[in-house]
């Protein structure tokens, strides 16, 4: 309790902590949805908003308030995806790479880095044109989170290095513990906060990538997410036509998605790391 | 010699395995997928309502098959894929048929290079500058104003940014144009107006691109100063008596500015797909306009093309900058 309760003094995090209430409260109100929110043609076409459609509706004839809530939802669905399992692979290639060092290491940093360094974003396109037809909420993420891991497993490993220095190690090792059990025993707490931080950027990446894919149409479009809705109002053309309503909600959604997730991460990490509580505090 | 062993070896190494792995993959990735490319062709060729008569569908598949090298063993493939890209040979692209997927590559390269190189460097620059002096000047208000601006500016994903500058720029005030490389119609002759027409075209992407990086370099360059303020030789220079211009600029963001350089080469990459999605929000005819074309007429050739042009590109520029290191740290000596 008394973390939260200094995470809450700063106001990044209380702010972030309100605005990603917010919209989790529409991720769940997406069950509540009154109708099949994949269908089109079920209310009348192009209304401003009122108190009947609280966003208005779009010329694909749905509502755009329910529309939001499911993208909402689906998008940090395919986030989540892809940030859990790229954190899997992450702590599996960073602890195996630190604590076995020498060619291993060598092996998996390489290909880690060759990530880094190849434009994937263009990979990525190669492979969403092919899987196409099996496109949806789960592959997205999975093929997300296959490239995602790189630069947390460089991470992880330093740590790794660093901790493997400690008497601790020597003494667990000298004492009889597994290997398994002392990396996952002794390391792994040291890496949890570690591990959460990058997880909510790598979600907040997956997030644009998401919307970056649907705008060149390469994720399956009539599943609502943040990505896919502004792609049907780019693509009937609702700027033109002064639809703002339904050309402004994705934009802003996701504006306040990535601003509150990145002042979660910049605010926790402070706390984790009391150097730059300092400075923040200007000592 | 001793640099030769030391630095370049290792790096050149890494280069040719990292070119090696990544076109290796542009290779495999297709034929993972349990579908024939093909067959999609010839499917999407019917949806848009060709009709073919069997003798004629016959040699396209021949064609088709020939074209995306896929006769043979993977083996003979692989081999055969290496020696097309070792000619520079990249087929022809079926959006636009039957231009060379060269040609085309050749075309839209231009503005993506003038619009990555100029943006890469302004950014670069600009952010190392203001975010020294912000890290300097930590306690000013100015400091702390931008230092929140870009708390609010770094998290936005290129589309995203690149769409709302759009928006507000080129629709609510009409400052700017809305799209394109140059005014529609206009003919590529050199003089001074095609010139101006292609500069006012391209300011609102370049502005995209400038803030968004500008941000990032901003951020970090602005948290190394904090750290290089604390170090005992500014502080040592400072009661010596060193005016605090020379401190800023010869002690402090000096020394700052190492890591930025290698963070710079990692970030190539990014900058670079950031550079194709800035093209498609505003339709500039570079690269990323192509690429955006060949997902949406399917044309695999094209994708391809633009994609193996670019791994070599990027880790070549990473190559480059990794290699200029030694000049800018007189730490590093290999003698």
């Amino acid at each position: 309790m008394k973390i939260l309760r200094d995470l809450f003094r700063d106001f990044r995090f209380l702010l972030s902590f309100c605005v990603l209430l917010l919209l989790l409260m529409m991720a769940l109100l997406s069950f509540f949805t009154p109708y099949d929110p994949t269908l089109i043609g079920v209310v009348p076409r192009d209304l401003k908003p009122s108190s009947t459609y609280l966003l208005g509706t779009d010329t694909n004839g749905q509502d755009i308030f329910w529309q939001a809530c499911n993208a909402v939802r689906n998008s940090l669905i395919i986030s989540l995806i892809a940030g859990l399992v790229s954190r899997v692979i992450a702590i599996l290639v960073g602890m195996v790479a630190g604590y076995k060092g020498g060619w291993v290491d060598r092996v998996l940093m390489f290909f880690g880095d060759a990530l880094l360094v190849i434009p994937i974003f263009l990979i990525m396109v190669m492979m969403a044109m092919l899987v196409r037809e099996f496109m949806n909420l789960v592959v997205l993420g999975l093929m997300l989170s296959f490239f995602g891991w790189a630069w947390d497993a460089r991470v992880i490993r330093s740590l790794i290095l660093s901790l493997r220095e400690r008497e601790f190690t020597n003494t667990a090792v000298l004492s009889g513990t597994g290997t398994i059990r002392l990396v996952w025993n002794e390391y792994m707490p040291y890496a949890t906060p570690l591990v959460f931080s990058t997880l909510i950027n790598n979600m907040s990446w997956a997030i644009g990538l998401e919307i970056t894919l649907a705008i060149l149409g390469l994720v399956n479009m009539n599943i609502p997410t943040l990505g896919t809705m502004l792609n049907w109002a780019i693509n009937y053309q609702a700027i033109l036509l002064g639809h703002w309503w339904w050309i402004l909600t994705p934009v802003v959604l996701s504006v306040l998605l990535f601003i509150a997730l990145y002042w979660l991460s910049v605010s926790i990490s402070e706390y984790l790391d009391p150097r730059t509580r300092i400075q923040r505090v200007g000592a | 010699m001793n640099f030769i062993k030391k630095y370049l070896i290792p790096r050149l190494v890494s280069y040719v395995l990292v070119i090696f792995l990544g076109i290796t993959a542009v290779f495999i990735i297709p034929r993972l997928i349990p579908n024939d490319p093909v067959q999609r062709t010839i499917q999407a060729l019917r949806a848009r309502g060709s009709l073919l008569d069997p003798g004629t569908m016959d040699g396209v598949i021949r064609d088709l098959t020939e074209m995306y090298g896929l006769g043979g063993s993977w083996l003979d493939q692989y081999g055969a894929f290496w020696s097309r890209l070792f000619r520079g040979d990249f087929g022809v692209s079926f959006f636009q048929f039957p231009t060379r997927v060269n040609v085309l590559i050749g075309t839209a390269m231009p503005w993506t290079l003038g619009l990555m190189l100029t943006t890469t460097f302004f950014s670069w620059t600009l952010g190392n500058l203001i975010g020294g002096l912000a890290g300097y000047y930590s306690r000013k208000t100015w400091s702390r104003v931008l230092d929140t601006i870009t708390m609010v500016i770094r998290p936005l994903p290129y589309y995203i940014f690149a769409f709302a500058l759009l928006l507000l720029l080129a629709y609510v005030v009409r400052w700017f144009p809305i799209s394109g490389g140059t005014e529609i119609g206009r003919t590529m002759d050199f003089n001074w107006e095609l010139v101006k027409d292609i500069l006012w075209h391209s300011t609102l992407p370049a502005l995209s691109m400038t803030i968004l990086g500008g941000a990032v370099v901003f951020q970090t360059m602005k948290l190394i100063v904090q750290n290089v303020n604390a170090e005992n030789f500014v502080q040592y220079a400072k009661l010596s008596g060193v005016t605090e211009d020379r401190i800023v600029t010869k002690y402090v963001i000096r020394n700052a500015l190492l890591p930025q350089i290698t963070s710079l080469a990692l970030s190539l990459g990014q900058i670079f797909s950031g550079a194709l999605i800035t093209e498609i929000v505003f339709s500039y005819p570079g690269l990323g306009y192509l690429l955006y074309n060949a997902i949406i007429t399917g044309d695999y050739n094209l994708i391809m093309g633009i994609t193996v042009f670019s791994i070599v590109g990027i880790t070549t520029a990473i190559l480059v900058v990794d290699l200029t290191y030694p000049l800018f740290d007189p730490r590093i000596r290999y003698s």
